[in-house]
């Protein structure tokens, strides 16, 4: 049976339409599979490979060179904080570890709910408010020691479900149309694209 | 020196809540660059590009005019843009993309209108969730406006433009490397020459790679012409460009200053932008450009942000960031954090960046932690000369890419201007600040 659910298949066929070379889709069909799964499973790297035209060792060779891409399970909530050279004249270092000391975790563990992992980021572009904190990839800014154990508080009891979901969905917009011109069909890509084209 | 007050050329909608939407775009003259660029032939549209003597904006600060110039016509030509933005301290690209996504799609559509390109892909760092949507978001508007996709705006021109999110490598910010992460694969850069993807680019086709922010101020420059915008700035460095302020300062954020007019100490203390150091204490260093870059001292405060400028100093204006450090910063601390970023994003490929980044970071942690030995400068100046023979400004290059040969620099910069503070580490075993 296929592991990748019949929505994530139809939009990672999607995906792989929206390109004139399939392999250019491995990524964001690796991202899709961390939606439907929180991070990427063997079973997933298999149907990847398949739609791309890959063996899975190639689509796991190249996964993990990427580090938003994870071939071992992590919590809901990856709490990502920089500690490169803007956050660090910030404070990055004492968030760092209050957030270890907090959660119980070192840098890269995950708590034993499964709730959250712990990750040290390198620059996040997000200076002027810095020290960074990214959860799930979106920013939380210029936090202290007490305002992060409220966001932990905050993603704990589901305050914040809105804005940060669950780890590995990263676009909840999808394309609503559009068309590959570029090709010599110039083949429309999904059904609402003749609309979108002729507006 | 004064402080100009340019034409707000690429943050003239970030006064509104909504400057992302379709709606406060177009009561803001959106998309009328990409109306009037559909009047005009593909060659004039260029022409205009050439006359603002546009910098790419992303780091090297190639004319955006000569880049354009270089792709040879084939039946199957890319436009890409370098949404990868990953350069530590810089985040300027990061608020374009949330903030005003409809301005990159049109700069983004009249690029691809004068190149005679039938397909874009906007690759934005996979970090930048919110920045992803609302490209997204805005591109789903922009094909129902009419504004890309088949015949726009009623013209014969047509143009498909993808999102794609990469997943985290600093590497990709590098041109070729990007195309190759977009192809799917690994971020490794590509062996030069060729030296542009207007050669040899995407799928092995002619391609042209420009970065958001060089994208974003095609609007204005078609809208206004060229000219206008070559009148402001001074000399090579012509326009306003965005400066990414962070660090010790009071208003860190991302400041829109005319070329030239403006030094690094009007940028860093006066009231309307950076406002000054806080605790009232003085200035140590400022990294411009991207960590890559070699350190400023308080000696360069009135050096004008211009181009040629800056290099002239001895550094480079980069990526457009400026961080600075106070009196009480560390500066063995700081190359060495800068130094593990480069160590930790290394690709790989070329044994002087691989090995030499790890000795680097290993010898300043040591230095920092209290265990350096005497002769461990010289060691640290021994394997800046291997990675870069010379460790100059501009560096010499060993390697593919300009990653490794670029570590040297900041370290020797840190070790010529604090040569004291790293030798009382060694002496007393630990770092003085503690």
């Amino acid at each position: 049976m296929a592991h990748l659910s019949e929505e994530t298949t139809a939009r990672a066929r999607e995906l792989v339409g929206l390109y004139p070379h399939r392999r250019s889709a491995l990524i964001p069909l690796c991202h899709l599979a961390q939606e439907q799964d929180g991070w990427l499973r063997p079973e997933a790297i298999e149907e990847i490979a398949a739609l791309v035209g890959l063996t899975p060792a190639e689509v796991l060779a190249t996964a993990t060179f990427y580090d938003m891409l994870h071939t071992e399970p992590v919590g809901t909530y990856m709490i990502s904080i920089c500690t490169n050279i803007a956050c660090m004249l910030r404070g990055a270092d004492d968030l760092l570890s209050h957030a270890e000391e907090s959660l119980g975790v070192a840098a890269g563990g995950t708590t034993t709910d499964g709730m959250f992992t712990l990750e040290e980021a390198e620059c996040v572009a997000d200076c002027g408010r810095a020290p960074c904190v990214q959860v799930n990839h979106r920013f939380f800014g210029g936090l202290t020691a007490d305002s992060f154990d409220t966001l932990v508080e905050d993603l704990r009891s589901g305050r914040l479900a809105a804005d940060v979901p669950p780890h590995g969905t990263l676009i909840r917009v999808r394309r609503n149309g559009g068309l590959r011109v570029g090709t010599s069909t110039g083949e429309v890509a999904s059904s609402t694209a003749t609309e979108a084209g002729e507006a | 020196m004064t402080i100009t007050e340019p034409p707000r050329i690429v943050t003239s909608r970030l006064g509104y809540e909504d400057s992302h939407t379709l709606e406060r775009y177009l009561a803001t003259g959106g998309y009328e660059g990409l109306r009037k660029a559909l009047t005009m032939t593909p060659e004039q549209v260029a022409a205009e590009v050439d006359a603002a003597s546009l910098l790419g904006r992303g780091g090297a600060g190639f004319p955006a005019g000569r880049k354009w110039s270089m792709l040879r016509k084939a039946p199957t030509t890319y436009l890409v843009v370098n949404g990868d933005e990953s350069e530590p301290a810089t985040f300027k690209d990061h608020m374009l993309v949330e903030r005003d996504p409809h301005q990159l799609v049109e700069g983004v559509v009249i690029a691809a209108y004068a190149l005679g390109v039938a397909q874009a892909f906007i690759y934005l760092r996979g970090e930048f969730a919110l920045g992803l949507e609302r490209v997204q978001a805005a591109l789903n508007d922009a094909y129902d406006h009419g504004a890309v996709g088949r015949g726009i705006f009623g013209s014969d021109f047509s143009v498909d433009v993808v999102v794609h999110p990469g997943a985290g490598a600093y590497i990709c910010g590098e041109e070729t490397a990007l195309i190759e992460s977009l192809e799917g694969k690994r971020g490794f850069p590509r062996i030069k020459p060729p030296y542009f993807p207007a050669v040899i680019g995407l799928y092995g086709e002619p391609t042209v790679v420009n970065n958001v922010e060089t994208l974003s101020n095609l609007p204005w420059i078609v809208r206004n012409g060229g000219s206008a915008f070559a009148a402001l700035g001074e000399g090579r460095s012509a326009g306003t460009r965005l400066f990414a302020l962070s660090g010790h300062v009071r208003n860190p954020g991302v400041y829109e200053i005319e070329m030239v007019k403006t030094t690094f100490r009007d940028l860093i203390y006066a009231p309307v932008l950076g406002a000054g150091i806080p605790g009232g204490r003085d200035l140590k260093a400022i990294i411009p450009g991207g960590v890559s870059a070699p350190w400023f001292g308080p000696e360069h405060l009135d050096l004008p942000l211009g181009q040629d400028e800056v290099a002239a100093a001895g550094s480079m204006l980069g990526s457009g960031s400026v961080v600075v450090m106070d009196d009480s910063t560390c500066a063995v601390r700081a190359a060495w954090r800068v130094t593990r970023f480069f160590w930790r994003e290394s690709c790989g490929q070329c044994t002087p960046c691989r090995e030499g980044s790890g000795w680097l970071e290993k010898i300043l942690r040591r230095i920092e932690d209290g265990a350096g030995r005497e002769d461990d400068l010289d060691l640290l100046m021994d394997a800046c000369d291997n990675i870069s023979p010379g460790v100059a400004w501009p560096p010499q290059q060993t390697t593919i890419c300009v990653l490794g040969p670029s570590i040297p620099s900041s370290i020797a910069s840190a070790i010529r201007m604090f040569r004291d503070e790293f030798l009382l580490h060694v002496k007393e075993g630990g770092c003085p600040h503690g």
